[in-house]
């Protein structure tokens, strides 16, 4: 393989692998405060993009993508506040058919709001046809868009997460909420935060990667099981650990399509997923002793 | 005494069911009911959604014109999603409850299929709006097709290639019936036309990038073009990808590229590529004595003043193609009477949208070679290549 077509592939790894990661996120930040795997996270990315697609049409691009992403959010809100915050220590089990049902409520009025139809959001630079080299590699500005967008986020969460009042009270609740309650931390708020967050990072995450894989009412599932693959392989609830793992994946599938066919890609990450929960369920970077502290 | 007025009760409700329900169909005996299977939602919905618009158009014409040989037609269409499971059930259900003349659709070659035997063993005219030659090919006596056969449209790229010199060429077909009939018929007449397959790859029809694939064809430098056979939308993020990996080859689609949405996702991506379709995309661009001209014409504007100006496609005109078609059987036939509506539709010449349509006993799908034109994109509309 020449150098040329390997950062070819390289990128379009990359440029998977971070979406992949930012999904995973959000699926590590509500399991950190909840102890639960948030099923819907898929479609937040997928309300993110077509909110951010309907609301470019009376405003400017990025005053609308910040309006999506304040709307996801506040529908991340809204769903905590009225299924789960209500729930007196719900069993996993109800936890996760109750966040399936939230998946599949949204997807059903997606499809009757925005109907069938694949929309995409406008490149935010130049059209279809825009290239830029990198290394010998040709690729859409978007991907650029994509990689820094995502590592912005990635970055500030964890700033977030380790220097400010709430990312601290936050990791006190995913730590021990008992004690977090008892030291005067609201959990229950958190809890509403944390889907808030993740709902905001998922749309975010919607829309700049809309006008590469365009958005319809269903991609959320598909997106959902990626990140889960990568949560898991990261080690559940590590968010950094998620962005190895999201990369990884990225690269496997990109690259796995010089050795097998293309038809086989999506067979490549359910194995990676069956493996690992097979013979490492704590992740790559866990530890098995602390996941066998945990419920889930 | 309780027990026995409730058995009472329900045999009388049961009853009533009955002769209520039974009451519209005897009042109404000259109906045709006639069923469609069309995939109103799901990843083949570019093509469902004008089908189902023009069938439910077409009928309330047919019955305003006081219906077809003195029968109104009662239509009922089911929305398969595209799934080849589900257009099975529907189309037992249409068969043996609702015991419909005829079925039109489904939309996909691969729904089609599933329900070919079906059909044709219980003798229910079958009117596919699918492309793939397999339908028609071994004939069944009561299954027909609209759209020209993907071989027409494959024959018509590799013609379009030899005039241009192009003879090494890569396939990438999108996972479908329709992708993997297409990757077939390229596969196995590429050598009649002096043409080398190169590379072949399958993708997923929900593809969100397809980059890696086009860096792996791009990496064989031998390639001078590129076939893209597909219906779902992921058709034009193959073109996207290409054109942004800076790999600037010729990009031949198939017809199933003939929805203007596609053109709209592809953007300046599919600027210039070539694809065979019918006339109707190009309706306004033929000459007044083409013979297809005022079909084509008045399809559109019928379709275009009911539905908000939403610019036709070609497979809204397979299904206008599909329920005429019957329409002139059973009025030839004089008579709702299924064998002899099959032999008329096979005597049947009538010029539709994909095409002027003759149909034999040996010939299902009625369309030669002449039923396509080589179109392009330019400046965002469809227009002939030459």
């Amino acid at each position: 393989m020449n150098p040329d077509l390997f950062f070819q592939y390289l990128l379009a790894g990359v440029t998977y692998g971070f979406l992949y990661a930012i999904v995973a996120i959000g699926f590590n930040i509500i399991y950190n405060t909840t102890g639960i795997i948030n099923f819907a996270q898929g479609e937040f990315v997928m309300l993110g993009g077509m909110f951010a697609i309907s609301l470019n049409n009376v405003l400017p691009l990025p005053l609308a993508i910040a309006a999506a992403v304040a709307l996801t959010m506040i529908i991340g809100a809204l769903l905590e506040v009225i299924f789960i915050r209500w729930l007196k220590s719900p069993s996993v089990l109800r936890m996760i058919i109750i966040t399936i049902g939230l998946s599949i409520i949204i997807r059903e009025l997606a499809l009757h709001f925005w109907g069938e139809t694949v929309y995409s959001l406008p490149y935010f630079i130049g059209n279809e046809l825009s290239t830029i080299t990198i290394l010998g590699a040709k690729v859409s500005p978007q991907v650029l868009w994509v990689i820094g967008v995502s590592t912005i986020m990635v970055t500030a969460l964890s700033l977030f997460f380790r220097f400010t009042s709430i990312g601290q009270q936050m990791r006190a609740c995913s730590s021990n909420r008992l004690a977090a309650q008892l030291c005067g931390i609201n959990a229950k708020n958190m809890v509403t935060f944390s889907f808030m967050l993740s709902a905001g990072i998922g749309a975010l995450a919607g829309c700049v990667i809309s006008p590469i894989t365009y958005t319809q009412y269903d991609i959320g599932p598909g997106l959902a099981i990626k990140g889960f693959t990568v949560a898991i392989l990261g080690g559940l609830g590590n968010s950094m650990a998620a962005v190895i793992a999201g990369l990884l994946l990225g690269l496997i599938e990109s690259f796995s399509i010089t050795v097998i066919p293309l038809a086989f890609q999506e067979a490549v990450s359910i194995s990676i997923l069956l493996l690992i929960l097979f013979v490492r369920p704590h992740g790559l970077f866990g530890r098995s002793e602390t996941a066998s502290l945990k419920e889930f | 005494m309780k027990r026995l007025f409730l058995s009472a009760v329900t045999l009388l409700s049961l009853w009533a069911v009955a002769t209520f329900i039974a009451l519209p169909t005897s009042a109404q005996a000259k109906e045709i009911k006639i069923g469609a299977i069309i995939a109103e939602t799901g990843k083949a919905a570019f093509l469902g959604v004008p089908e189902a618009r023009t069938l439910r158009m077409l009928t309330d014409e047919i019955n305003a014109q006081g219906g077809v040989a003195g029968n109104t037609i009662k239509l009922i269409l089911k929305d398969s999603g595209g799934s080849p499971e589900k257009a099975v059930s529907f189309a037992k259900q249409l068969i043996e409850e609702e015991k419909v003349f005829a079925i039109l659709g489904p939309s996909r070659s691969g729904c089609t299929m599933a329900i070919k035997d079906l059909c044709d063993k219980s003798g229910t005219i079958l009117i596919s709006c699918a492309s793939t030659k397999a339908i028609v090919d071994p004939v069944a006596k009561h299954v027909f097709k609209t759209p020209q056969n993907d071989s027409l449209a494959v024959e018509m790229i590799f013609r379009e290639m030899n005039k241009k010199g192009i003879s090494k060429i890569a396939v990438a077909a999108g996972g479908t019936g329709f992708g993997k009939m297409g990757k077939k018929f390229l596969n196995e007449m590429a050598p009649q036309f002096g043409i080398t397959v190169l590379e072949n790859e399958v993708y997923d029809p929900g593809a969100t990038d397809l980059s890696s694939l086009v860096t792996k064809l791009m990496a064989n430098k031998d390639v001078q073009a590129v076939v893209n056979w597909s219906i779902v939308p992921a058709q034009t993020i193959l073109a996207k990808n290409m054109r942004q990996a800076g790999w600037d080859v010729p990009l031949f689609l198939s017809h199933g590229f003939g929805n203007i949405k596609y053109v709209e996702l592809g953007g300046a991506a599919v600027e210039g590529v070539f694809f065979p379709a019918g006339r109707l995309l190009v309706a306004d661009s033929l000459p007044e004595d083409h013979p297809q001209k005022a079909v084509l014409v008045k399809y559109s504007m019928d379709y275009q003043s009911k539905f908000n100006n939403d610019p036709v496609s070609t497979f809204g005109g397979h299904a206008y193609d599909a329920i005429m078609i019957l329409a002139k059987g059973i009025e030839a036939a004089g008579k709702v009477d299924t064998a002899m509506v099959v032999n008329a539709i096979e005597n049947l010449t009538f010029v539709g949208t994909g095409g002027v349509f003759t149909f034999s006993p040996t010939d299902h799908s009625g369309l030669k070679l002449d039923a396509f034109e080589m179109l392009t994109v330019k400046d965002g509309k469809f227009a002939l290549a030459h």
